[in-house]
């Protein structure tokens, strides 16, 4: 049996003095698609956030391994050396800095850290596109600056090109699907499967069935009330897309 | 003897007549008001009372050596170098070959400057007076019509104060005749380790169609002290590009005044000051629009480390003649400690109605969402910072015109960054 690449127990999060996540647990292993689901407020975002280490939310209790090692002790960009991405679900805009230039110094970073040369403006160039290929994103929208004015396709777009660029371990895609229209949505989907291997996983975040459809999920976990309420395969976010999530609010609901 | 009694002093001793009815006139004015003190509304957050009570040697006789000066020289970017010691422009020290440009004194041009110098000017402050009370050795830099010159007249400023403080006061008076064209650039650098106290004004002014880009690159050592005073002048369908930028130097007040006094006329102000230390660095511009259909475009960026501070006061008056005005100004700054500090104020004073006026002002901390952005994606938080900073700084360094001095002020910002 594999060896799990993402471990979670029992991990309890909170904001200022608002408990959101109440004792998650989860294995991730290489080569695996996970679907967190569940409904509004019910601490999804926050999970993706709280694995890719924001500051904003403090862990109250728990462990996270990554690969063997405390992910709760790494900072951010120690996170994302060690192969964990996470695509926002609001990607920032940022004035002044291209796509291109922030890229260069994230894989240089990255690479660094994992005792690797930094890329030369050739092979850097070649990297890229290669991954703009891959991911169907336009050179001329790289070289503005960072999602300054992109339209909503586009920066997730340009999210799932950081995440090629990249190459994580470990993907987590908060909320991808919102705002995309149908064809945004494949294209990014597209991207996403393209990146997949034997070797690395994908944690897919959504509210809704349809980004299913095209990332197809080993296992779809239900969040409600900061706890994973019910776990099963494809098929339970089926269920989900028809009967909604009130059966699984009452059936939580009379648990505890 | 307290500095205003020896500066008066010296006034009674110098025996020249140059411009002697405009220098007497400007002494009264400074006589009556005096120094700037923090009681002035335009100096309530320059404080120049510790700076002022230091004994200076009044524009002592220039000492450098040749040297000394090339030295400087070198770091500099490639122009046609005019080199100024403690106040005084030195024509043997300076390039030749001015390529069509005249650079004189004020002396032997007596009768224009005369005509012009610190005359019809919107405002006057105190400091703008002493200066011209004192303008008898000024430097006359004339572009004669039509003459458009390639490499950047770069005034070169240089201040020694290896021996005592040093107060000087260069005075220029630029004219930039019917269709002329030029890039003009001053630096300044105090050698030694005493305080320079540097009063400047500069009188600018370009006639019909004249195009100007014009550059103050500061980035002298902390025992500087440095006002300086541009009173730059369009007549009319003039366009002037002006950039101020701060890197150095411990007490800096730049006071910027554009006067668009007829139609079409164009005015880009950028700025930029980057503190660290407890460095002050002080802008106070005024954009002037006088009359009909003229365009002023201002942008003015800080960025504050550690105990200094910054200063933004920008004056736009739009008078009831200049209607069909766009004037537009932004002040942006980013505190990087929590003992930085900037005061920011914009005014507009709009007499026409038939004009298009903005006006902004903000002030913060570097955004924490964009840090976590980089973050996340594996830039450590120092880089990231730097990421931000340069990303920040850049719009105004993207304006700069000149390739050689835009080239030179990366690399200065660099450095600071």
């Amino acid at each position: 049996m594999k060896r799990s690449m993402l471990s979670i127990k029992n991990l309890q999060a909170r904001i200022e003095e608002k408990e959101i996540l109440r004792g998650i647990n989860l294995e991730v292993k290489p080569g695996e698609v996970h679907a967190i689901m569940g409904p509004n407020g019910s601490g999804k975002s926050t999970l993706a956030s709280v694995l890719s280490g924001r500051e904003d939310y403090e862990v109250t209790g728990g462990d996270v391994t990554f690969n063997g090692k405390d992910l709760l002790e790494l900072s951010p960009e120690d996170r994302a050396r060690e192969g964990i991405f996470l695509a926002f679900q609001y990607p920032v805009e940022i004035p002044g800095v291209s796509t291109i230039n922030f890229m260069k110094t994230a894989v240089n970073e990255v690479r660094e850290y994992r005792g690797q040369d930094p890329l030369d403006a050739v092979s850097f160039l070649k990297l890229m596109k290669e991954k703009m290929k891959l991911v169907e994103i336009d050179e001329s929208l790289l070289k503005r600056a960072l999602n300054e004015g992109f339209s909503g396709g586009e920066k997730k777009r340009n999210e799932i090109f950081q995440m090629a660029m990249l190459e994580p371990k470990l993907a987590i895609l908060d909320e991808t699907d919102s705002g995309l229209d149908i064809d945004a949505l494949r294209i990014v989907a597209n991207g996403v499967n393209k990146l997949k291997s034997k070797d690395n996983a994908v944690i897919v975040v959504t509210h809704y069935q349809r980004l299913l459809d095209y990332i197809v999920p080993d296992y779809v976990h239900v969040l409600y009330k900061g706890r994973i309420v019910k776990s099963g395969t494809k098929e339970l976010a089926l269920e989900l897309e028809e009967k909604g999530y009130d059966w699984i609010k009452a059936e939580a609901d009379a648990v505890v | 003897m307290e500095l205003k009694d020896t500066i008066l002093q010296h006034y009674r001793e110098q025996t020249s007549d140059v411009i002697a009815d405009v220098r007497q006139d400007a002494l009264n004015t400074f006589n009556q008001i005096g120094f700037p003190t923090i009681k002035h509304e335009e100096w309530k957050y320059t404080n120049l009372k510790q700076s002022l009570t230091k004994p200076y040697a009044i524009q002592p006789a220039a000492t450098l050596s040749k040297a000394a000066i090339q030295e400087v020289l070198d770091t500099l970017p490639k122009g046609i170098f005019l080199v100024f010691v403690n106040g005084i422009f030195q024509p043997e020290l300076s390039d030749k070959n001015l390529q069509g440009a005249e650079v004189n004194s004020f002396a032997e041009k007596v009768d224009v400057v005369q005509r012009y110098f610190g005359k019809n000017l919107p405002f006057t402050d105190s400091m703008q007076s002493l200066n011209i009370a004192f303008a008898q050795q000024g430097t006359f830099i004339r572009i004669p019509k039509n003459v458009s010159i390639e490499a950047p007249l770069f005034c070169v400023f240089l201040t020694d104060t290896q021996t005592e403080n040093v107060f000087v006061q260069p005075s220029l008076f630029i004219l930039l005749e019917d269709g002329a064209q030029a890039t003009i650039a001053e630096s300044y650098h105090t050698i030694g380790t005493n305080t320079s106290f540097t009063n400047l004004f500069s009188h600018i002014l370009l006639q019909k169609d004249a195009y100007l880009d014009a550059y103050k690159i500061q980035n002298d050592v902390v025992s500087a002290v440095q006002i300086n005073t541009t009173q730059l002048v369009h007549e009319s369908k003039c366009t002037s590009h002006t950039t101020t930028i701060t890197l150095g130097g411990g007490i800096t007040r730049n006071n910027l005044s554009i006067s668009l006094q007829s139609e079409h006329n164009e005015a880009y102000l950028n700025g930029l000051y980057v503190t660290q230390g407890t460095m002050h660095v002080d802008n106070h511009t005024l954009v002037d629009h006088a009359m009909p259909n003229c365009y002023s475009n201002e942008l003015y960026k800080g960025i504050l480390n550690d105990t200094s501070s910054g200063v933004f006061n920008g004056k736009i008056w739009v008078r009831k003649d200049a209607q069909k005005t766009n004037a537009f100004q932004s002040n942006k700054n980013v505190l990087m400690s929590k003992e930085a500090s900037v005061n920011t104020k914009p005014q507009l004073e709009i007499f026409a109605d038939d004009v298009k006026c903005s006006h902004g002002a903000t002030t913060g901390q570097l955004d924490e969402q964009a840090l976590y952005y980089l973050r996340a994606r594996g830039i450590g938080e120092e880089s990231a910072k730097k990421l931000l900073v340069h990303a920040f700084a850049f719009d105004v360094v993207d304006k700069i015109k000149n390739s050689v001095i835009k080239e030179y002020l990366i690399e200065a910002l660099e450095a600071k960054l």
